[in-house]
């Protein structure tokens, strides 16, 4: 297929491979956080951290929507298909994020909520034309992606007078989240990550373009380049930051220009300021709260807003104890550092919400990496063993 | 979440529709965001909404990048040259 088949020749990424092991200098460490699940994704699919030098290391950012979703919004969404009676519509991703009480939507549904996977949210409105004696409420997570999706159903929803349509709006912001990872004094104290460089989000950034970015790597000196999801688009991005390092430049770059612009798109940004405003704070798994990190529908729409309409809520349940998802999203931690990976939490049977989406780190690293932890754990044993005789 | 995917447009629709094609899977998706679309273009599809749009020639651009040989490697090319001649 055009634009993905050439992106992903194995021959080009050997080439580029070869290019990043000649340009890393030995004794600097190269630390880039990938923000984005779909570049984790991308990293342990196609097995690009095993084509770096050991000294570039690929940290996982909390860039996976679904698992930065708290335990409090899932039960919200839960609480109005199982007490109120609505129709809940939601992005298939959603469903297996575990919530309070055992609970987590696909459960809830077994219970006997109606709770329906949508592609779209346009679906969701249209849902709610077919069924008018039905309240239907599309439950919007993501980040910049999705969201001006869920702002062109809500002006639709108002221009059409559809009055058994709302949105539970927990759509959350990427800037907000990288300023906080790199300024939040609770970081500092968990003892935070020395980190050199960031990969910056694909097709987030389509929508915000490259200028947001210029401002945290001018403040905090770190490199930024935009690249794109396949893995010649990452190994490329790779060597830009390790340019960067090397130069002591600290640049926002952008390798997925095909797409990305630096001003991003602009009828995308202006349905989203026309129906959403900053809420002031939002609860993040793992982050905690972060101010001005996420949006909120604006009062001229507080008829589609499920919040308003059922009078929601908002309250922090915390984590499984032994759950290290939220040190896992802060780069704090690796996914095999966690007791429950693995053993009990599974992509199958999810305790924490890393495990859930295909992009969180740890249901990444348990269905590409897990084997080749265990054979290098396993000949590190080897190497002791000798040692030993 | 954000997993999006090149489709060429075949045909547009009205309000702001368009049918695209995706390695030969057609769907109907909207184009309000990227409202200049036209027949042949390639665009981003997410959720059902074009996002954005390709520009073939930074594709292209992109694809010479990858192609590029390292600085490192650049400067150690003249001596191999000089390697043979020797």
């Amino acid at each position: 297929m055009k634009y993905i088949t050439e992106f992903r020749d194995g021959q080009q990424a050997r080439h580029i491979a070869a290019n990043i092991a000649a340009e890393v200098r030995p004794g600097t460490a190269y630390n880039f956080m990938e923000f984005c699940g779909g570049h984790t994704h991308a990293i342990s699919r196609y097995g690009i951290a095993d084509m770096l030098p050991p000294n570039v290391r690929m940290i996982h950012g909390p860039g996976c929507p679904v698992c930065v979703l708290p335990i409090g919004r899932v039960d919200l969404a839960i609480s109005l298909a199982l007490d109120r009676g609505v129709i809940l519509c939601t992005y298939g991703d959603t469903m297996r994020v575990p919530a309070s009480d055992g609970l987590s939507l696909i459960k809830a549904k077994a219970r006997g909520a109606d709770i329906r996977m949508v592609y779209s949210a346009s679906d969701a409105l249209k849902l709610a034309e077919q069924h008018p004696e039905r309240e239907v409420v599309f439950f919007a997570i993501g980040f910049e992606t999705t969201t001006p999706p869920t702002a062109l159903v809500l002006r639709d929803a108002k221009a059409r007078g559809v009055a058994n349509f709302s949105v539970l709006c927990c759509h959350v912001l990427t800037p907000a989240a990288i300023t906080h990872i790199l300024a939040s004094a609770e970081a500092r104290q968990i003892g935070s990550i020395p980190i050199d460089g960031f990969i910056g989000p694909a097709h987030v950034s389509i929508v915000i373009g490259s200028q947001p970015y210029v401002h945290f790597a001018q403040t905090y000196r770190k490199p930024v380049v935009i690249t794109g999801f396949e893995p010649l688009d990452v190994m490329q991005g790779i060597l830009m930051l390790v340019r960067q390092v090397n130069s002591g430049r600290a640049e926002v770059e952008n390798e997925f220009s095909r797409v990305v612009t630096a001003t991003g798109n602009q009828a995308a940004q202006k349905i989203m300021a026309e129906v959403f405003e900053l809420r002031e704070s939002f609860e993040w798994r793992g982050l905690g709260q972060v101010p001005t990190s996420a949006l909120k529908i604006r009062p001229e729409f507080a008829a589609w807003d499920a919040e308003r309409k059922f009078d929601l809520h908002y309250a922090s349940v915390p984590d499984h104890k032994q759950c290290e998802c939220g040190a896992i999203l802060r780069g704090v931690k690796r996914p095999a550092d966690c007791k429950l990976f693995g053993t009990v939490c599974t992509p199958e049977s999810p305790m924490g919400s890393c495990m859930v989406s295909n992009e969180g780190a740890c249901a990444a690293h348990y269905s590409y990496g897990r084997f080749r932890a265990v054979a290098e754990s396993d000949s590190a044993q080897v190497a002791t063993q000798k040692i030993a005789k | 979440m954000c997993l999006a995917l090149p489709a060429r447009v075949v045909e547009l629709l009205p309000n702001l529709r368009a049918v695209v094609d995706l390695g030969g899977v057609r769907k109907e998706v909207s184009i309000d965001l990227v409202d200049d679309a036209q027949v042949e273009d390639y665009v981003i599809i997410h959720v059902g909404y074009a996002i954005g749009k390709i520009d073939p020639d930074e594709a292209q651009r992109t694809l010479a990048l990858f192609a590029e040989l390292s600085e490192a490697q650049n400067t150690l090319q003249p001596l191999q040259h000089l390697g043979e001649v020797l």
